[in-house]
């Protein structure tokens, strides 16, 4: 598992309260790991944070799974 | 050096409450999905009450807490968003309720950064040292400007009123305020005219979240850096009552535990510019927030408008 995937994983269980083992790279955050509106406000900041970074509202409405998260951490960091 | 002490607070719900049992009568909605989103469980709505007939009342308490009378106040600041009439001000009305006349008397709009603003406005009127006795009140009928066809929004909303008397004082005293505004985000949080003279709350709540959590984070810092002070040398954040998610997220980044929050929103909902002054007074009444200490209020709002004001009690 490479460096981002375990941060980004980490910081979905923190905010969601999710098990790590629950949380897949498929995994919907609303659908599968229960996140409600502010849930999913609230984990975008979290990997503001963490990554040290902006995602504006009309790329973070696109990240509904770990892996688009992932793939956009990727993508966006250096 | 002239300080503007708070001398005595009060507060004052109407005696209707209006539960998430209710609600499940009026919209589609449930008490648990109310709750978890956020963590109101009742809040308190007029029925033929105006926002003057709760700011007065919330300013009587806060006179007889202060030991003054009505005659010994020489200015009156009200922060509301829902006045009983266009004009004049509820202000004014609140000043002939107490049976007084002469002083000074006008509203403040700033949404539900409306006290802090009112707050700061008074401190420096009697930082100036031409007034003694402020009265400063938040109160609204917010539940007027409610869609009850709206279920992510109705929900949200409560009246009340809340006062505080702020008296001139050689000692501490509020030891600063901090207002700001960025009129940009208009949209985002606001109550259009409408042609049928109706009047509803529109808000993009999932933006508006993610603005004042961070925008809350660096008012903490520029208030305690202003102070010379440490997030460790707050005993109490008062903060305005918006939603528990919002209270939640600020004090984790406060590194503050929530039992150094006051919490009210779960009993009164969102009640605006009221929603200090009615948690401040709450944790004065029951013994939490103790002379000496030193309280942190901030709040966010419509506009936007955001503020704070740090007060040594």
């Amino acid at each position: 598992m490479s460096d981002i995937e375990q941060r980004v994983k980490k910081i979905v269980c923190e905010q969601l309260g999710a098990n790590e083992a629950d949380v897949k790279n498929t995994s919907s955050f609303v659908d599968d790991l229960g996140a409600d509106s502010l849930d999913t406000v609230e984990l975008v900041m979290a990997l503001e944070e963490e990554f040290d970074c902006e995602i504006p509202d009309e790329e973070a409405e696109k990240i509904t799974t770990v892996q688009q998260a992932i793939d956009y951490v990727n993508a966006n960091l250096k | 050096m002239i300080y503007a002490r708070i001398a005595g607070t009060g507060s004052y719900l109407p005696p209707h409450i209006l539960t998430n049992a209710d609600l499940e009568k009026m919209v589609d909605t449930t008490d648990e999905w109310i709750f978890t989103r956020t963590g109101i469980k009742q809040r308190h709505r007029v029925t033929d009450e105006l926002t003057s007939d709760l700011a007065t009342q919330a300013a009587l308490n806060a006179i007889e807490a202060a030991a003054i009378q009505p005659q010994d106040i020489d200015l009156i600041i009200v922060a509301t968003t829902t006045p009983d009439k266009v004009f004049p001000s509820v202000a004014t009305m609140v000043q002939r309720k107490l049976g007084i006349s002469g002083c000074p008397a006008f509203d403040v709009q700033a949404v539900c950064s409306g006290f802090i603003y009112a707050l700061a406005t008074a401190n420096h009127f009697i930082q100036s040292g031409q007034y003694k006795n402020a009265l400063v009140i938040g109160a609204e009928t917010f539940t007027r400007l409610c869609d009850y066809t709206d279920r992510s929004n109705c929900i949200l909303w409560g009246d009340g009123a809340g006062a505080v008397i702020l008296q001139a004082s050689d000692q501490p005293g509020i030891l600063s305020t901090h207002i700001h505004a960025d009129g940009k985000y208009e949209t985002h949080l606001h109550v259009p005219r409408s042609p049928d003279g109706s009047s509803k709350v529109i808000m993009e709540g999932n933006a508006v979240f993610k603005i004042a959590v961070n925008t809350l984070d660096q008012i903490v810092d520029e208030t305690l850096a202003a102070n010379g002070m440490q997030k460790s040398d707050i005993d109490w954040l008062v903060p305005h009552q918006a939603n528990i998610r919002i209270l939640q997220a600020t004090a984790r980044k406060l590194e503050m535990s929530m039992d150094k929050v006051v919490v009210t929103v779960d009993k009164h909902g969102n009640t605006s510019a009221a929603s200090i002054p009615l948690a401040l007074d709450t944790a004065v009444r029951d013994g939490r927030i103790q002379r000496g200490q030193t309280l942190l209020m901030e709040a966010f709002g419509g506009g936007f408008t955001w503020g704070s004001a740090l007060v040594k009690f």
